[in-house]
C-alpha cells in the first residue's frame, strides 16, 4: 500500500519532538537500570537474573566465538616451541639445577615446620579444594575489568570465592549461574583486597582502578615497602586465605605504591577457583545468634522444668554452691538473671519434692563462653533444668 | 508515479543491522587474547552508532537502540548495568542537538567532533562509575579507551555516508 493510502498518510508527526522525548524515556530508564544495580555488593542475592542470565547465554556463545582465536594461540605456541626447543631446553636445565637445591632447603624447612607445628599443636588451615575453569571473555576497560569463566554453581563455585592463575591471584568471584562465573578481578575499580608486604608484614587494601596495576592504600608505619617487595593476601577479614601471591611493589609515576600483578605473567586462558569459604559463610548464624543457657544457679529459680535442654557449662570463675542446692519443685518461681562468674546465692531447697537435691558443680575444663553477655534480661527464665540428668563432672550430695 | 524516494528508511537497515554488527564485534573485542604479553585495545563499538544515528536523522528507535546496546555492552563487560547505556545516550543527546551544525562538514571535522562525542561519553563514563563505586578509574586507562574509540570513525563516516540522503525528508 502505498503511503498517501494510508490512513496514517498524512498524519503529520512531530519527529524532532518525538525524538526527543524518545531519548528522555531512554535516559530515565537508563537511569533506573543504574540505580538498580548492585554490582558491587558482596552478596550472591545481589547479582540479578539478568546479570545471570546474561552469563549463562554470553559463556557458551563467547567460548564458541573464542575458539578459533585459541586454537590459533596454541598453534602459534606450537611453532614456537618447535623452532625454540634448544634455546628452551637451555632454560630449563639451569632452572633444573637451581630447584634441586630448593628442594633440598624445602625438605628441611618442611620437616623443622612440621616438627614446631606438633610442638606448638598448632591448629593448620585445611587444604582448600579447587576447579579449573577456561576464561571466555575478558573485559579491559576503564570503568570494569571482570572476566567470564566456563565452570559455575554446578561445579560447587561460590561467590566470594578467590581465582587464581598458575603464578598468582587473578580476583574473586562476584557472580554464579550454571556454567559460568564472573570474575571481579584485582584491577577493577569496585575491588578492595586486604594483602600485606611479605618483608614487613605491613598490611594495606589493594585497590583497583581499572588500570593493569591497583594501588596499595592504607599503608601503615615507617618505610614499610620498598621496591621490588612481594605482596599476598593478608587474609584479614576472613574473605581470602593468607598467603596468596598477589605480586611485587613498585613506585607508580604518581609517586604511589603499585602492584605489579604476577597473574600477568600467566596466561590468562585458565583460571583456578579455590572453594574457599571464609569464616562468615561457615558459621550458622542461626545458631550463633541462639541465646547461650545460661549456668544453672544454685537458686531455687530455675526448678520445676521437666524435658529442658541440658545446661551449658559455666565458666570455671563461677564457684559451687556452697550448700545444698535446690530441689526440683513443680512450681516454677520468679528467676533471678544469672550472672557468669558471679558467686551464686545459697538459697534455700524448696520443699514438697521427692528429687534429690542437684548441685550443678560448673567444673567443665571447656567452658562454653556465651557470644553475648549472659546477664542479658533477654535470657530465658525457664531455661536451667533439673530434672535432666546432671552433667557428667556435677556433683551430686548426700 | 512511484513514491518509493519518499518512503521512510527501512529501521532495520540503518539501525537493526548496525546494532547488530556492533554486539558482534564488542563480543569479538572481548576475547582474552593477549598480544606478547599484552592486553587487546577495548574500544566502544556503540559510539559508531551513537554518532551516525543522531548525525542521519532523528529517530524514535535509535534511543532504544542505544540503550539496548549499552546494556548488552554493561552485561557483557561486567560493568553496573546503565552505565554505558546512559554514557551513550549522553553523547547520542549531545550530537542530535547540534546536528544541525555537524551535517555536511568535512571528514576531518567530523572525525574531530566524533572525537568530542567519545570524549563526552568517556566523561559521564568516568563521573557516573566514580559515583558508583565510590572510586575515581585511572585517567591513563580512560584514555586509552577513548584512543582506541576515536580510531572508530571510518565506520561512522561510511554509515552517515551511506544513509545520510536515504530519507529525502531529512535532506
Amino acid at each position: 500500500m502505498a503511503l498517501r493510502e494510508s490512513p496514517f498518510g498524512e498524519l503529520k508527526v512531530p519527529l524532532a519532538l518525538t525524538a526527543a522525548v524518545a531519548l528522555l524515556v531512554a535516559v530515565v530508564v537508563a537511569v533506573a537500570l543504574l540505580l538498580s544495580d548492585r554490582r558491587e555488593t558482596f552478596q550472591a542475592e545481589a547479582y540479578g537474573v539478568t546479570r545471570q542470565v546474561g552469563d549463562a547465554v554470553a559463556a557458551p556463545v563467547s567460548g564458541a566465538i573464542a575458539a578459533p582465536g585459541r586454537w590459533g594461540g596454541m598453534g602459534l605456541e606450537s611453532l614456537r616451541g618447535y623452532f625454540f626447543a634448544v634455546a628452551e631446553n637451555r632454560r630449563l636445565k639451569a632452572e633444573l639445577k637451581e630447584a634441586r637445591q630448593w628442594r633440598d632447603v624445602a625438605l628441611a624447612l618442611r620437616d623443622t615446620n612440621e616438627r614446631y607445628k606438633s610442638l606448638l599443636g598448632l591448629k593448620t588451615e585445611p587444604p582448600i579444594p579447587m576447579v579449573a575453569a577456561r576464561t571466555v571473555t575478558d573485559s579491559r576497560g576503564p570503568f570494569a575489568n571482570t572476566r567470564l569463566a566456563n565452570a559455575g554453581k554446578e561445579a560447587g563455585v561460590k561467590a566470594g570465592n578467590p581465582v587464581m592463575s598458575e603464578n598468582g591471584l587473578v580476583g574473586r568471584i562476584i557472580g554464579v549461574t550454571s556454567g559460568a562465573s564472573r570474575i571481579l578481578l584485582l584491577t577493577d575499580v569496585a575491588s578492595r583486597t586486604p594483602v600485606m608486604i611479605d618483608r614487613t608484614n605491613a598490611r594495606a587494601i589493594l585497590t583497583g582502578d581499572g588500570g593493569p596495576n591497583p594501588k596499595l592504600e592504607y599503608l601503615r608505619g615507617q618505610n614499610p615497602v620498598k621496591d621490588g617487595d612481594r605482596v599476598l593476601t593478608s587474609g584479614d577479614g576472613g574473605v581470602l586465605p593468607r598467603g596468596l601471591p598477589v605480586g611485587t611493589a613498585v613506585k607508580g609515576l604518581d609517586g604511589r605504591w603499585r602492584v605489579v600483578l604476577a597473574s600477568d605473567a600467566a596466561p590468562i586462558d585458565f583460571v583456578r577457583i579455590l572453594l574457599f569459604q571464609d569464616f562468615s559463610q561457615l558459621a550458622n548464624a542461626k545458631e550463633l545468634d541462639q541465646m547461650p543457657t545460661p549456668p544453672p544457679s544454685s537458686g531455687g529459680t530455675n526448678v520445676g522444668l521437666v524435658n529442658a535442654p541440658a545446661p551449658a557449662p559455666a565458666p570455671p570463675a563461677a564457684k559451687p554452691a556452697p550448700g545444698p542446692a535446690p530441689a526440683a519443685t513443680s512450681v516454677a518461681k520468679t528467676p533471678t538473671v544469672p550472672t557468669v562468674g558471679a558467686k551464686p546465692a545459697p538459697t534455700k531447697p524448696a520443699a514438697a519434692t521427692g528429687a534429690k537435691p542437684v548441685a550443678a558443680k560448673p567444673v567443665s575444663p571447656k567452658p562454653v563462653a556465651p557470644r553475648r553477655p549472659a546477664t542479658s534480661t533477654a535470657a530465658p527464665p525457664t531455661s536451667a533444668p533439673v530434672s535432666t540428668p546432671p552433667p557428667a563432672d556435677a556433683e551430686i550430695p548426700h | 508515479m512511484s513514491l518509493s524516494a519518499a518512503r521512510p528508511l527501512d529501521p532495520w537497515r540503518w539501525l537493526g543491522l548496525t546494532s547488530l554488527q556492533c554486539v558482534v564485534l564488542t563480543m569479538l573485542f572481548a576475547m582474552p587474547v593477549r598480544v606478547f604479553g599484552l592486553q587487546a585495545p577495548e574500544p566502544v563499538f556503540a559510539m559508531v552508532p551513537a554518532f551516525a544515528w543522531a548525525v542521519i536523522r532523528p529517530s524514535i528507535i535509535a534511543p532504544f537502540a542505544l540503550l539496548t546496546i549499552g546494556a548488552f555492552t554493561d552485561i557483557l563487560w561486567g560493568s553496573p548495568v546503565g552505565l554505558w547505556s546512559l554514557s551513550l545516550l549522553v553523547a547520542y543527546g549531545t550530537v542530535l542537538t547540534m546536528r544541525n551544525m555537524l551535517v555536511g562538514q568535512s571528514r576531518p571535522m567530523m572525525w574531530a567532533w566524533f572525537a568530542v562525542a567519545c570524549a563526552i561519553a568517556e566523561l559521564a563514563g568516568f563521573l557516573f562509575t566514580r559515583l558508583d563505586a565510590q572510586a575515581s578509574p585511572s585517567l591513563v586507562a580512560v584514555f586509552w579507551q577513548f584512543l582506541a574509540t576515536i580510531l572508530l570513525y571510518p565506520f561512522a563516516h561510511r554509515l552517515i555516508d551511506r544513509f545520510e540522503d536515504a530519507d529525502v525528508r531529512f535532506r
